[in-house]
């Protein structure tokens, strides 16, 4: 338990921090919140309702949906496979995961278009199939797959890191068998993990951008992501719309973070 | 037999764990295997669940051959050292995941549930987490958890060993109790003699992954057969054949001390409450002594003694004796062995001596 602090180094300290707190992260919120919500709310509501706006809103939750779904399973059997298993190449893999980190996302996009886009040879044969998925929206939901594909599996690992293995092998000596072990001990451990971890990944999908562009092609009500509206309308002048997309993106973002922290305030998730 | 293991042996590594076991519990006993850390008790254990292969070996319970048998259909129950209670269910969930497993009938589940929790005295915590309950109390939901698919044996890995003493004295009781209520075939693992002594019907004693020896507590420490045993089933002098030559031959007869077959090498045991101390030659063999320190522990006393040759020796005697003979610090006694073993090095037989 904290303490108190009362001593004027900490008060300087304590001081400091939640004044740099204010001006870097709250005051810009503000601002852009203020702006959005000035022109009033019929305002507010027919630039959010504007086809285009609500399109390209639409289309980030719904391809963030997609990749949240994908990678909560395949980020938890990522974490299991390097965290229970023990095989060659297992040191480079852990470090490949982190690479999505580290590279620019523009770079991501690029790759992607490499890979996929018309003029690859994988690119012209998907196309030729009707699979085409460069400037498409399996486009973007593969850029978000990629530039998120770290969160689960880095929130997961060090609880499954932490898993005491005798509470599964006494669920073994009762007579469980593996899946029933997974699912009635194993999971209930590791699902607040889970949900932090593809939490944060859609908190990042909502406003990824410079992977998103590459791969999206930038066509109006079709492939054009919330950030990428926002992007545009701001070049274009019409810098209410932008602000209320943004405000929308902010308090969804906003609303998981809130979400996850009542969460796991709750006492059986707690150790 | 409930339990018969034959010539278990595991490694790990370079390392061998376990070293050609065998040994059997009876039906309905309480058996313990003792041994320091390292001594491969807790594999062993682990072998016999299911929990770890052994390399060679077979493992039988209830006559059946069980060595190739999946942890799951093997029909133990293991009790761990830090409990291992599933966190996010509440004690009645956790005594009943073996029930519902084996998919019995609620109402079923229910009555045996409420059953025991009674028999670990745990009635009113069914709908608390193991979060909210004290070390002990979570160890006797760990036994009720393990015994409720009434197990054929029942298997406990250092049970006692994260609580705290006064906890833990109160447990090896109980446990003794539930047993005789029960009388569940049990083996459990420690590394603490005294608690192997107050708890089971049979030790088997191990050091480097071999039995040293097994029987029945009072008698292994009356009749250990190694050193190792000796040492290990409590505190013991171990002096030199030299030592023992120096002790002043009493006139009501010569130690018998002078045997063929002994050699250099051989160590001679003797037990702390097993000298006697005299403030004058008696007439029996003693070696004059100096007391070097003495510590009063309650009802008993222990002596350091230093004898002429300098060597140590550690007396244990009651303090009523210690008033009667009004001991200090830096006086003189003399201290008489009563029992005695001599162990050679090159043989494995043992020489035990009365005075």
């Amino acid at each position: 338990m904290a303490k108190i602090a009362t001593s004027p180094v900490s008060l300087a300290l304590r001081g400091t921090t939640l004044t740099y707190l204010g001006i870097m992260v709250i005051l810009p919120l503000v601002a852009l919140v203020t702006e959005a919500v000035t022109p009033g709310r019929q305002e507010f509501v027919a630039k959010l309702t504007d086809p285009f706006a609500w399109h390209a809103l639409k289309l980030t939750f719904a391809t963030a949906f997609v990749m949240v779904g994908i990678n909560s399973v395949i980020g938890t059997a990522t974490a299991w496979v390097l965290v229970r298993y023990d095989f060659p190449g297992k040191g480079l893999m852990n470090a490949l995961v982190d690479l999505p980190f580290a590279v620019p996302t523009v770079v991501t996009g690029l790759m992607l278009v490499a890979l996929y886009g018309p003029s690859s040879t994988l690119g012209a044969i998907l196309n030729s199939n009707g699979l085409a998925v460069i400037y498409q929206p399996p486009g973007i939901v593969l850029a978000l797959l990629f530039v998120s594909y770290p969160f689960v599996v880095r929130s997961v690992m060090p609880v499954l890191q932490e898993i005491d293995p005798a509470e599964e092998e006494a669920a073994k000596t009762l007579g469980a068998r593996p899946w029933t072990i997974f699912r009635r001990v194993t999971f209930p451990t590791l699902w607040p993990a889970i949900l932090t971890g593809t939490a944060m990944a859609f908190s990042r999908a909502l406003g990824e951008f410079g992977s998103v562009v590459m791969v999206a092609g930038n066509r109006p009500l079709e492939t054009k992501t919330g950030p990428m509206y926002v992007f545009g309308e701001i070049e274009s002048g019409n810098r209410i719309g932008a602000m209320v997309v943004s405000t929308v993106l902010l308090g969804l973002s906003l609303a998981i973070l809130v979400g996850l922290n009542a969460l796991q305030r709750r006492p059986e998730t707690r150790k | 037999m409930a339990i018969t293991v034959r010539h278990l042996s595991k490694r790990f590594g370079s390392f061998q764990a376990v070293d050609d076991v065998s040994f059997e519990v009876p039906a309905g006993e309480l058996v313990a295997l003792l041994g320091p850390s390292g001594s491969g008790k807790s594999t062993i254990l682990r072998i016999i669940a299911g929990l770890e292969d052994a390399d060679t070996g077979e493992v039988e319970l209830t006559g059946e051959d069980a060595t190739n048998l999946p942890v799951q259909r093997r029909g133990v129950g293991f009790v761990f050292q830090h409990y291992a209670l599933f966190r996010h269910m509440t004690i009645r969930q956790n005594i009943a995941f073996g029930l519902e497993v084996q998919k019995l009938r609620r109402p079923e589940i229910r009555r045996r549930v409420d059953e025991l929790l009674d028999l670990v005295q745990l009635t009113g915590y069914a709908s608390r987490y193991p979060s909210q309950l004290s070390g002990g109390q979570r160890q006797r939901v760990a036994l009720a958890r393990a015994l409720a698919p009434a197990p054929k044996v029942l298997l406990l890995d250092e049970p006692f060993g994260a609580l705290d003493s006064k906890v833990r004295e109160e447990l090896r009781t109980w446990l003794r109790k539930l047993h005789d209520e029960v009388h569940v075939t049990s083996l459990f693992v420690t590394h603490d003699q005294q608690e192997a002594f107050e708890v089971s019907d049979q030790l088997v004693v191990l050091n480097h992954g071999r039995v040293e020896q097994m029987g029945p507590p009072q008698w292994l420490y009356e009749n250990p057969a190694s050193p190792f045993v000796t040492e290990f089933l409590g505190a013991v002098n171990v002096l030199k054949l030299e030592t023992v030559a120096t002790i002043q031959p009493g006139h009501l007869g010569d130690p018998p001390l002078v045997l063929p077959g002994r050699s250099q090498s051989s160590l001679v045991y003797v037990r702390p409450h097993d000298l006697e101390i005299t403030r004058s030659i008696n007439g029996r063999p003693a070696w004059p002594s100096r007391i070097k320190k003495l510590t009063r522990l309650g009802g008993l006393v222990r002596l350091e003694l230093v004898l002429d040759d300098g060597t140590n020796l550690l007396v244990q005697l009651t303090r009523e004796s210690c008033l009667e003979l009004a001991l200090a610090e830096g006086e003189s006694v003399f201290v008489t062995p009563k029992d005695m073993k001599v162990f050679h090095e090159s043989a494995s037989f043992v020489e035990d001596y009365a005075i």
